[in-house]
């Protein structure tokens, strides 16, 4: 009989590291998210040019070939990160690709009557954007943020192949250690389904926090 | 360390090999997904509760948790029960399951938005429920749903890489492989990268006139 107490002080340190990967590559893609998403809406054709590549280029290749080209290809360019780093900032950049797109969709979709309105008000293009256009944009933006964030959380488990310690790894070493493969597995599929439910629960959550006020406003 | 183009012509034949896995992968884990799906958005509707409740909670599983672990599962696990699968097999049925749930959602909504006329008229038809889905309602809700589906299966491409961790020789294998072997890992993962981006810009184009040619729906 396998004494299983030990190991599953292992799986919860991959938890924390899974968590921790998740919160700070999410803090990540919402800056690249709002960068991207702003920018393809830019007047000016270069910020325009950029966003549009920033976010092809990671829409087009897959996290796993971003991570592993982060991983290999950047200390030989003289860029050493440690693989938390390396993970956080390819997650970020991927996730926030996608998500560039939702802010662009979000944006786009407010009327065209509140862009006037702004102007009637003699708002600047911040001032309107900052008061008006994004605060009905984001509530448009956040039910698709919370997807992102669970793929984001499931994207997690590939950087466990660049020797990150998280949940997949941990559950690799138990598998190694003890020869058992069921229970590992078993138990961080169950985690990992519990941190998504988490993350969608939070995200309704905070949706409902944040059209408060706004009744009457959006339909 | 300079970009070397001697070895990108001495390695490209072991990549295009492996190009070849990674495109064979997407097509069979696509087909195997449509078939999942369309099965999946049935057993949802079944007027059995018990059926649809346990295949609904089985997909919403499926898609919260990371597609790596599963594969692990697949490749690990089912052996102990006497279920030995070849690698290329267990990647094929990762990837069908994993993005099965995800065509299953696609397939809802276009069953969703067939006319209820058409289902009133089957029924005047004197059609028994066989002969409506198959004459009816499928040949009309599919073409809609192309395009969504076709996304779907752009993703799962850009997913195939996690296959090597199962030992699957594609793409990404293929290249840690001679990178190992050279010790050079600029020129192998710079190259992953560019035939991911290029085989997906290739396949947004296809995606697009996809949606010129099914998006539409007409009645």
């Amino acid at each position: 009989m396998i004494d299983w107490s030990g190991y599953l002080g292992l799986i919860l340190h991959g938890a924390l590291v899974t968590i921790e990967l998740t919160l700070m590559g999410s803090a990540l893609a919402i800056v690249m998210a709002f960068l991207g998403g702003l920018g393809r809406l830019s007047r000016f054709f270069a910020v325009r040019a950029l966003a549009t590549a920033y976010i092809e280029f990671f829409r087009g290749t897959s996290i796993f070939v971003q991570l592993f080209w982060a991983y290999f290809v950047l200390p030989v360019a003289g860029v050493t990160l440690t693989p938390l780093q390396t993970g956080v900032l390819a997650l970020g950049l991927n996730v926030g690709a996608y998500a560039a797109e939702v802010v662009r969709g979000a944006i786009q979709s407010i009327g065209k009557e509140q862009h006037e309105a702004c102007i009637a008000l003699n708002l600047g293009r911040w001032q309107g954007m900052r008061h008006v256009i994004l605060p009905q944009a984001f509530l448009v933006m956040l039910p698709t943020f919370g997807n992102n964030a669970i793929e984001l959380l499931k994207a997690t488990s590939v950087v466990s192949l660049i020797s990150l310690a998280d949940l997949t790894f941990e559950a690799q070493v138990v598998r190694a250690q003890t020869g058992n493969t069921l229970v590992p597995f078993t138990t961080i599929l169950i985690i990992y389904f519990i941190f998504a439910l988490a993350i969608s629960w939070a995200m309704r959550r905070l949706e409902r926090r944040m059209a408060r006020g706004l009744d009457g406003v959006r339909v | 360390m300079e970009w070397d183009w001697n070895f990108v012509w001495q390695i490209m034949p072991t990549l295009l090999e492996g190009v070849k896995i990674t495109i064979l992968a997407t097509l069979l884990g696509s087909v195997l997904a449509a078939a999942i799906g369309l099965a999946i958005a049935l057993a949802r509707r079944s007027p059995n509760r018990v059926l649809s409740r346990s295949v609904g909670f089985a997909a919403e599983f499926i898609r919260g948790t990371p597609l790596l672990v599963q594969l692990y599962f697949i490749f690990y696990v089912l052996p102990d029960f006497g279920i030995l699968l070849p690698p290329m097999v267990a990647g094929t049925i990762g990837l069908g399951l994993h993005y099965g749930t995800y065509a299953a959602e696609v397939y809802r909504a276009g069953i969703d938005n067939v006319p209820s006329g058409q289902w009133e008229a089957a029924k005047a038809c004197n059609l028994n429920a066989r002969q409506t889905w198959t004459h009816v309602i499928i040949p009309q809700a599919i073409p809609p749903m192309i395009p969504a589906l076709a996304n779907y299966f752009i993703a799962m491409f850009k997913e195939t890489p996690l296959l090597s961790a199962i030992t699957v020789l594609e793409l990404m294998n293929q290249a840690k492989s001679v990178a190992n072997t050279y010790y050079r890992y600029v020129e192998p993962m710079t190259l992953v990268g560019a035939f991911f981006l290029v085989i997906s810009l290739f396949s947004v184009i296809l995606l697009r006139w996809l949606e010129r040619r099914y998006g539409r729906v007409e009645y």
